[in-house]
């Protein structure tokens, strides 16, 4: 164990980890937070909290993190390179291992074009694959990326997203490859409806040694309605949500859309959860919390391993 | 070549308002190329600019001139001699040639003409496209002769992130092509894809703009 992260721990035991996301509030009213949290209470291993999602702004990920934390639970800093330097990553990084923190999930970003700041000036000074090196660096050199020397190293276990549904679809498992060269520990995919798809990714995945390299936690997200899922297959970016999957929704009555898509959710964990390679779930239950507990049962994830 | 486009008469009538007369510099290096800011822009600019002022009530007098290039200093004295003659001098060369001529002439009162927009190509008649960034340490034998730091809107390089779109556009427009997604593609069509495998480091931005404005001496030709 190179962390106290309560997922390493998980995954590292060979259980089926599940982890879930919280977006923090457009306020400073940390109750928004508590109350998703108690929503999530002994339903997942680490919560993650997004940073600034599509370049909306919210409150920051490390004060959601702290607020978590507070309540017990294990969470995940996203960390965005789109919105600091690498000055300001190492800072962050070393602040919120100060406080606590035991994970990290390194991103790029979504552009700021699609928040509501889109004259900003980015940053990606580096990259998502350069931030997990960074991370991997300071926390088994005990150097920063300048060679300098850290007192007292940043213990967060190391994570990373793959989308093994954008083009081109053939690069994808090597850009996993490249992450897991880079020292990543888990990766949390993007939502996946297309699991023909999924299979083949994992498939390519394993070809190329990297399921033994990397915890692979699987993204499931539940649609709320079949009018949801139109709107996700047109309009963002490398999702992939099969017609059928359409139809299954628009097949049922409006005010049962809502559990058709946590059947279909908890089917598609089901079946994930039989794909070698696979080390857990990610649900991404975008606004819609209060349906994880229902989701992590009716999988028959529950209960959630205990550590004293 | 650097490519520029001018402001909008709008804002240009309201940058002269305070002036009677100005001189009208136009370039014949780049913008001359980009049709933006060359004797013919000069000469469209200064009739427009005229027009707009006659029709106000409150004529204005431009001389025009269009020198070789704003960005060398012998030619600039092409423009000394008018120069006590005009209240301001508008420019419509780049960046460059407008911030020179204030600095050969600290008495004059420059204005810019032009937006300056990157550095870039003629893609066809009339459509001009972004392809250096100048940051100062070429990376393009390893991204297929495409560059990562212009091409991708993130300037990645390790991408392609995960918005790249199913025809192969950018998550921010679907103008815009992905820039991974051309590089990974020309480097397989030439035979070079090992080269993704490699992790590129951390970018010294120094070279860039990040170190501060750059200057290149070469002893061999300084006189």
């Amino acid at each position: 164990m190179k962390t106290e992260s309560r997922l390493e721990r998980v995954l590292s035991q060979g259980q089926f980890a599940v982890t879930t996301e919280c977006g923090p509030p457009r306020g400073a009213d940390p109750d928004v937070v508590r109350k998703k949290g108690a929503l999530l209470k002994g339903m997942v291993d680490a919560v993650n909290v997004t940073d600034n999602q599509t370049s909306v702004v919210r409150m920051s990920s490390l004060a959601g993190c702290m607020i978590l934390k507070q309540m017990g639970f294990d969470p995940i800093l996203q960390m965005v390179t789109r919105d600091r330097n690498r000055i300001s990553i190492q800072s962050d990084i070393l602040g919120a291992a100060a406080l606590g923190v035991n994970n990290i999930l390194c991103l790029s970003g979504d552009h700021q074009t699609f928040g509501d700041d889109p004259e900003a000036k980015n940053v990606f000074d580096i990259d998502s694959i350069q931030l997990i090196q960074l991370v991997k660096t300071m926390r088994d050199e005990g150097v920063f990326p300048s060679g300098k020397e850290l007192k007292g190293a940043p213990r967060l276990f190391i994570g990373a997203a793959s989308n093994p549904f954008a083009e081109p679809f053939a690069i994808r498992p090597l850009r996993l490859a490249k992450k897991v060269d880079a020292g990543v520990e888990f990766i949390q995919t993007q939502c996946i409806y297309n699991l023909d798809r999924f299979e083949t990714f994992m498939k390519e995945a394993r070809n190329l040694g990297l399921h033994e390299k990397v915890k692979i936690l699987a993204g499931v997200t539940p649609l709320k309605s079949a009018g949801m899922a139109k709107f996700m297959k047109k309009n963002v970016a490398g999702m992939d949500i099969p017609d059928e999957v359409i139809q299954r929704m628009a097949a049922a009555p409006k005010e049962e859309q809502a559990d058709k898509g946590i059947e279909i959710c908890v089917e598609s964990i089901q079946r994930l959860r039989e794909v070698e390679g696979v080390a857990g779930v990610h649900v991404m239950a975008i606004e819609w919390e209060q349906k994880v507990p229902e989701i992590v049962e009716k999988a028959g994830l529950l209960p959630r391993p205990a550590f004293s | 070549m650097i490519i520029g486009q001018q402001k909008a008469i709008e804002a240009l009538l309201e940058m002269l308002s305070p002036y009677d007369n100005i001189l009208l510099v136009g370039c014949h290096g780049c913008v001359t190329v980009c049709r933006s800011g060359g004797e013919k822009e000069v000469e469209i600019l200064s009739s427009t600019i005229r027009l707009a002022r006659e029709t106000a009530g409150r004529p204005i007098e431009i001389r025009e001139v269009t020198l070789e290039r704003q960005c060398d200093p012998e030619y600039l004295e092409v423009m000394r001699p008018y120069l006590e003659d005009y209240q301001a001098v508008l420019s419509i060369a780049c960046g460059a040639g407008i911030q020179f001529v204030a600095e050969k002439f600290p008495a004059a009162r420059v204005l810019p003409g032009l937006d300056t927009t990157f550095i870039g190509v003629t893609e066809q008649q009339g459509v001009w496209a972004e392809r250096c960034q100048a940051c100062g340490d070429c990376v393009l034998h390893l991204t297929g002769g495409i560059c990562p730091v212009t091409r991708c809107s993130k300037s990645l390089f390790n991408g392609p992130c995960g918005g790249t779109t199913t025809s192969g556009s950018c998550e921010v427009n679907k103008e815009i092509p992905c820039g991974w997604m051309l590089i990974i593609d020309r480097l397989r069509s030439t035979g070079q894809i090992e080269n993704y495998r490699k992790i590129l480091p951390m970018k010294k931005w120094r070279s860039s703009r990040d170190g501060g404005p750059r200057k290149i001496q070469r002893e061999d030709l300084m006189g």
